[in-house]
């Protein structure tokens, strides 16, 4: 007899998990629009607008890391390609949030301020219902979702994998930059969206307003985190593991890898979709340099400082790599490339289970348990990490990789 | 004594005429009807001019210098030069028993300094060096009129260079199309076909405009001929263009190629994708900066030859920063390319910002020495740069020179074993660890080398490899893993294939066109234009 599905979903997580979620949702949705809202500013639990601002992005970064880990940590593919789906998605909410200027902008015209100048009389055709705000929903992640599926379909068809995807996803968002950087393509050029005035009549920068997106930040993060746990140790999750680890085998087994990564693939962008959609409004910017690859690679450092492969662990790491980056680049402008430079090398090189693995590591030494529990994507040595594709020569590295392992245990 | 008088005087003439005889027709004295136009009006005197300079000659040259330097003038119907207090006939060049006080002097205007300007270039046409003759013969075919024609004959006879000889022709053509006489017009539309100057088709368009009914050009034949020749130039600027797209495609796939070889090298050996190769590029690009500003310093002389005398410290400068990253960290990381990947990205972060801090972020200024400097022009408007043509040379020398170390040195063998399979190789004594940092140092010099090539013809500056790993990864991927022909092919493919695209559809649109190949591309073969053969159960 199967078990009903919320049975599962709330068997899926610990009950640790649960109150710590629960802490989480009291903080964000009582406590800090509580400090933020009721609290005069000059009592000292008083939240700043800038700080629920910050923490609202921080939690759009957190979705995105954990998107990035369901697809890295659990699938193995590594994307360097998140921050388009991310962009995509807040391009599209974008649209809505410039369509809700109306005739506010400064030439006073029915069209967004950047077709004024170049003299367009009509919107694009694919400007279309970008009036509506549940077309606008529906975009945000449709747009992500549709062109990873079908990047992802044919990718995954031909069994493209290792550096290959990760560098051909590079490509993709690089070209997608391209075009978004040119001003026919319709989406504001250079400058991207910014100047949003409402969102469903309502003031944008108002702080109940700002509230309401941190607290449907979090929510997301939430359900993010639900979803994903009940996800990677549901059945699905469980095949796709085994995909990461061992491809061949499960194909052999009789399993067809491409749906269950088409799936996964496909869903971690939609999420992407989704940050993007809530980020936007609370930074009140968008322009393609959010496509850039090194915003995408900076993605994947989040979930490696955290922890591939542990939900809390991308959580984690945006968190932390995103407060190091806004008190850094504000205190040590110069030197912050330097440190995000070193936090690459020194992850990949000292920490390759991140933040989380780390703290296993030494609870499992006080403990004096040789057993330790072994984080979810420790692949067995010379398995699918294997950068070519199908039929060219594989270097095994297999004695190396154990040997490096080994030092940094 | 009349007859006897008279017989005298015959003489007396006679001998004068042998004497400008003998003295050839330089010392001749001007045709009087020549200067007569220098009592009359602007005009006249403008009229005058142009006469002298088709006329030419050392008597014409010499009035024309008196005129530029507002020493001619006129007294009744005499025309003379001052010099100082001696006043000369301009004709004959004899002294005048006039005082330079009375003599009227021609005043000169930006008119008659243009007419004199053509004037000399219709003198040193006839006259001058090669260059001089070429020059002139361009600056008169732009205002070519009537009156030139007789010039452009007599310079025809007497040239000999194709180059001179194709202006005369088509300047004499250009005057003849407006030409009175049909059958001259008939002969200068065919001859303007062998123009490939778009300007030319321009002056044939004009003949083919249809006005109401009545045609621009009444003759039929002359028309049907113009037509032919506005095809002919059309091929040929076409030809021209293509050349040009092709010849820029090249020197974007040697750039790379450069960047691509060492990169091939460095995934064919180790399987990992080196995202810091950009820099190492940068690295090479700046070495290059610190010869040149050595050789500024110290041997100024010397300055055309930096570029050379900085490639083996291109070379050195960028392998040394491969071996410290393969050293330092790479090696660490053997059997995890996705985490390679991320090290590397945050290595190419780190020297990015340190040059910054070094060096400074502006860009920094190389100048091409003078040989790689100018061009050679194909066509009006398509030129070939020096310092392009130099790049592809380079890229051949340096394509050869790693063709040689991988297939005929003891190294290079090693490199292959490695590529091919490495566990085999290690078991069959090939010290795989060392190959590892020999090869990685090679591709990171290759890159110091594309570096420098870079500096020739792009911007140097601290994020300037930034640009090339993707292009230069779809290279490898293109050419397939560890394959020299395959990064050939692949970088100058891609390379044509962009310029073209780029000339249908500007850069932008060209590079996502060409992205989205490479990715639909991969569908079809996963392994490159050039795939090894063999049978691994891995996929």
């Amino acid at each position: 007899m199967r078990t009903p599905f919320t049975v599962r979903l709330i068997q899926s997580m610990p009950r640790g998990g649960w109150i710590a979620l629960a802490i989480f949702a009291l903080v964000a949705w009582v406590g800090i629009p509580f400090a933020h809202l009721a609290l005069p500013e000059s009592h000292p639990l008083h939240v700043s607008a800038y700080t629920v601002s910050l923490l609202g992005k921080i939690l759009c970064y957190m979705v995105v890391a954990v998107a990035m880990d369901l697809i890295w940590g659990y699938a193995g593919i590594l994307s360097l390609g998140h921050g388009l789906f991310f962009a995509l998605g807040g391009y599209a909410f974008g649209m809505y949030l410039m369509r809700q200027i109306g005739r506010d902008g400064s030439y006073g015209a029915d069209l967004p301020d950047f077709m004024v100048f170049l003299d367009w009389k009509e919107l694009p055709w694919y400007w279309g219902g970008s009036d509506s705000f549940a077309w606008a929903l529906f975009l945000a992640v449709a747009a992500p979702g549709l062109i990873a599926f079908v990047f992802g379909y044919f990718a995954f068809r031909s069994r493209i994998k290792g550096v290959y995807f990760s560098i051909i996803t590079q490509a993709l968002t690089y070209a997608a930059m391209l075009l978004f950087f040119r001003n026919e393509t319709g989406f504001g050029g250079n400058n991207g969206f910014t100047d949003f005035k409402r969102i469903l009549g309502y003031a944008i920068t108002s702080p109940e307003m700002r509230t309401l997106l941190f607290a449907l930040s979090a929510l997301l993060l939430m359900a993010c985190l639900v979803l994903g746990r009940y996800l990677v140790t549901s059945r699905f999750g469980r095949v796709l593991a085994a995909i990461r680890d061992a491809e061949s085998r499960v194909m052999f087994i009789g399993y067809n890898p491409l749906h269950y990564k088409l799936f996964m693939w496909t869903l971690s962008a939609m999420l992407c979709g989704l940050a993007g959609a809530l980020y936007v409004p609370q930074v009140g910017i968008i322009n393609p340099s959010e496509m850039s690859p090194a915003n995408s690679i900076e993605i994947a450092v989040w979930v490696a400082v955290g922890g591939r492969g542990t939900l809390v662990g991308a959580v984690l790491g945006a968190g932390i790599v995103n407060l190091l980056k806004s008190w850094a680049t504000v205190s040590f402008p110069e030197y912050w490339p330097f440190f995000l430079g070193f936090l690459f090398i020194a992850v990949t090189l000292y920490l390759p289970d991140g933040v989380v693995g780390l703290w296993r590591k030494l609870r499992a030494g006080r403990k004096a348990a040789p057993v330790a529990e072994q984080p979810l994507h420790t692949p067995p040595p010379g398995s699918t990490t294997d950068p070519l594709p199908e039929g060219a020569t594989a270097p095994q590295h297999a004695a190396p990789a154990t040997a490096a392992k080994g030092a940094a245990a | 004594m009349e007859p006897a008088m008279n017989r005298l005087l015959l003489r007396l003439v006679l001998f004068c005429a042998a004497l400008a005889c003998l003295a050839g027709p330089a010392r001749a004295a001007l045709d009087p009807a020549l200067l007569a136009g220098f009592h009359g009006d602007f005009s006249s005197r403008v009229a005058a001019i142009e006469a002298l300079g088709v006329a030419g000659g050392d008597d014409a040259r010499r009035v024309l210098a008196a005129l530029e330097e507002g020493n001619l003038g006129v007294v009744g119907e005499r025309v003379l030069i001052v010099d100082g207090d001696t006043v000369r006939d301009a004709a004959t060049g004899e002294a005048a028993e006039v005082a330079a006080a009375d003599v009227d002097l021609i005043t000169v205007n930006n008119r008659v300094r243009r007419a004199l300007s053509a004037a000399h270039a219709a003198l040193s046409l006839l006259a001058g060096e090669r260059g001089e003759r070429l020059a002139a013969a361009q600056n008169l075919s732009e205002n070519a009129s009537e009156t030139l024609l007789p010039l452009f004959e007599r310079a025809l006879a007497a040239e000999k260079d194709e180059a001179v000889r194709g202006v005369l022709t088509r300047a004499m053509a250009k005057v003849n199309l407006g030409a009175a006489n049909p059958a001259k017009r008939l002969q200068a539309a065919e001859a303007l076909g062998e123009s490939s100057d778009p300007a030319v088709k321009n002056m044939l368009a004009v003949l083919l405009q249809k006005n109401g009914d009545t045609w621009a050009e009444p003759d039929i034949a002359v028309r049907t001929a113009a037509e032919a020749s506005i095809a002919a130039i059309d091929r040929r600027v076409a030809t021209a263009q293509h050349i040009g797209t092709v010849f820029s495609g090249l020197s974007l796939g040697s750039i790379l190629l450069l960047a691509a070889l060492g990169l091939a090298i460095t995934y064919g050996v180790m399987g990992i994708i080196n995202m810091a190769h950009g820099e190492l590029l940068m690295v090479g690009a700046y070495a290059t900066f610190m010869v040149q500003t050595l050789f500024r310093s110290y041997l100024p002389g010397w300055l055309d030859w930096y570029v050379v005398a900085a490639i083996p410290v291109a070379f050195f400068a960028a392998a040394l920063v491969g071996v410290a990253m393969e050293r330092l960290v790479l090696r660490h990381l053997y059997g995890r390319p996705l985490e390679s990947l991320l090290a590397t990205w945050g290595l190419s972060l780190v020297l990015i910002q340190a040059m910054r801090i070094i060096v400074g972020p502006q860009n920094v200024e190389l100048a091409n020495p003078s040989w790689m400097s100018g061009g050679i022009e194909l066509a009006a408007g398509v030129v070939l740069p020096w310092n392009r043509i130099v790049i592809i040379g380079f890229a051949v020398f340096v394509l050869v020179l790693i063709w040689l170390t991988m297939q005929k040195t003891r190294l290079g063998m090693f490199v292959r074993a490695v590529t091919q399979n490495r566990p085999m190789a290690g078991c069959v004594g090939v010290p795989t660890a060392r190959v590892d940092t020999l090869a990685f140092a090679i591709g990171a010099g290759i890159a110091g080398l594309g570096g420098l090539a870079l500096s020739q013809i792009a911007n140097v500056g601290p994020a300037m490899g930034q640009g090339y790993i993707v292009d230069s990864f779809m290279v490898v991927v293109l050419g397939g893993v560890g394959q020299l022909a395959g990064a050939v092919w692949a970088a100058l493919g891609l390379g044509i294939v962009s310029k073209f695209l780029e000339g249908w559809a500007g850069a932008v649109i060209a590079k996502i066109l060409v992205l989205v190949f490479i990715i639909v591309f991969i569908q079809k073969r996963p392994q490159g234009i050039f795939a090894l053969k063999g049978r691994f159960a891995d996929s």
